[in-house]
């Protein structure tokens, strides 16, 4: 018997392929920018807390975009906040991760109109990845949200990030 | 205590030569309109007399009175020439408990009033709003700038003027939906 099919029977070596093993350990673990915006961000932090608890899903805050794979615009955009939104964006390492969440953050929400102090939507400056709707959504629907992000890393090729 | 007319009585006798107008049948509560430009004097007046003691600024805030002559423009929009902005402060006695409430209208064309940030130092980020969001000049504050708005924001664009149109484009970014 030679040395790999002894590693065999003892059940230490999986067969995986590259591109799913890289999706695997992305979607399960995927660090979130320690960053909030508004009324949106305190149901983000009730979905980090203890009830909801974001950690099983594998997000967990850091506080530098230098460590952060998905950032979740959670509120307003005032202009103000986009320029430095896109450089925190741009600070991030790939593959990087956009989780518009609220009204707010996907269209510019009650503020579409008069709002002159809004961006109206945060995709005008950065791709996002999922819209989460809601005003605010609630922690269900941002894990929800989260689910569909980890759907689509899923199915990410090591040669186009989006499938 | 005093009243609104007793305080406003002390003003005029304390100012004599300075228009000083009292409007006491308000819905809400009496006015006192002050002069812009002599507004410093007043506030230190009020706070440091004896009778008045008004050691608490509650409030300071820009209004656009909106009173002017309204022009249509080609577009639809409305622009204002002429009119007032007003300023209001909100003055209230922690010793002798008694309020009143200052108006100092200034014209649109040039809309300078006195700082009272060196009377009541909570007017200092007051009057920086009421300039962000109206644009009147605080003449002798000591750091003027916007403080809600971006720094680099359009000069002479001031959002709560009733006149105020949005910019199509900020930094590159579309404003409008």
């Amino acid at each position: 018997m030679g040395l790999l099919d002894k590693e065999f029977s003892d059940g230490n070596i999986v067969i995986a392929k590259t591109e799913d093993l890289f999706n695997w350990a992305r979607l399960s673990s995927l660090w979130q920018l320690s960053f909030g915006l508004a009324c949106c961000a305190i149901e983000m932090m009730a979905t980090s807390a203890s009830h909801y608890d974001f950690d099983r899903f594998g997000v967990m805050p850091r506080p530098t975009p230098r460590q952060a794979d998905v950032i979740i615009i959670s509120g307003t955009v005032t202009l103000k906040m986009a320029t430095r939104i896109k450089r925190l964006y741009e600070q991030m390492p790939d593959p990087k991760y956009i989780i518009s969440m609220g009204s707010c953050a996907n269209c510019g929400g009650p503020y579409w109109e008069h709002g002159y102090h809004v961006l109206k939507g945060v995709d005008r400056i950065i791709p996002v990845d999922v819209y989460v709707p809601g005003c605010p959504p609630r922690p269900e629907a941002l894990l929800e949200g989260l689910l569909k992000l980890q759907e689509k890393i899923k199915n990410e090729s090591l040669r186009t990030k989006t499938a | 205590m005093k009243k609104a007319e007793e305080i406003f009585e002390l003003i005029k006798s304390g100012f004599p030569g300075v228009t000083v107008e009292l409007s006491a049948d308000m819905p809400t509560e009496p006015i006192i309109s002050v002069d812009p430009l002599k507004v410093h004097e007043i506030c230190k007046f009020l706070r440091d007399n004896e009778d008045c003691k008004f050691d608490s600024l509650m409030n300071l805030s820009g209004v656009d009175d909106a009173n002017g002559e309204k022009i249509k423009e080609e577009d639809d929009s409305e622009i204002i020439k002429g009119g007032t902005l007003s300023v209001y402060y909100h003055l209230h006695s922690m010793s002798l408990n008694h309020k009143i409430t200052l108006r100092a209208s200034a014209p649109r064309e040039n809309p300078e009033v006195e700082s009272v940030d060196n009377v009541w130092k909570a007017a200092d980020w007051h009057e920086r709003e009421a300039y962000d969001m109206c644009g009147i000049k605080f003449l002798n504050h000591y750091d003027l700038r916007r403080i809600l708005m971006p720094y680099d924001w359009e000069d002479g664009s001031y959002p709560l003027r009733k006149d105020y149109k949005n910019p199509e484009f900020y930094n590159g970014m579309k404003v409008p939906y």
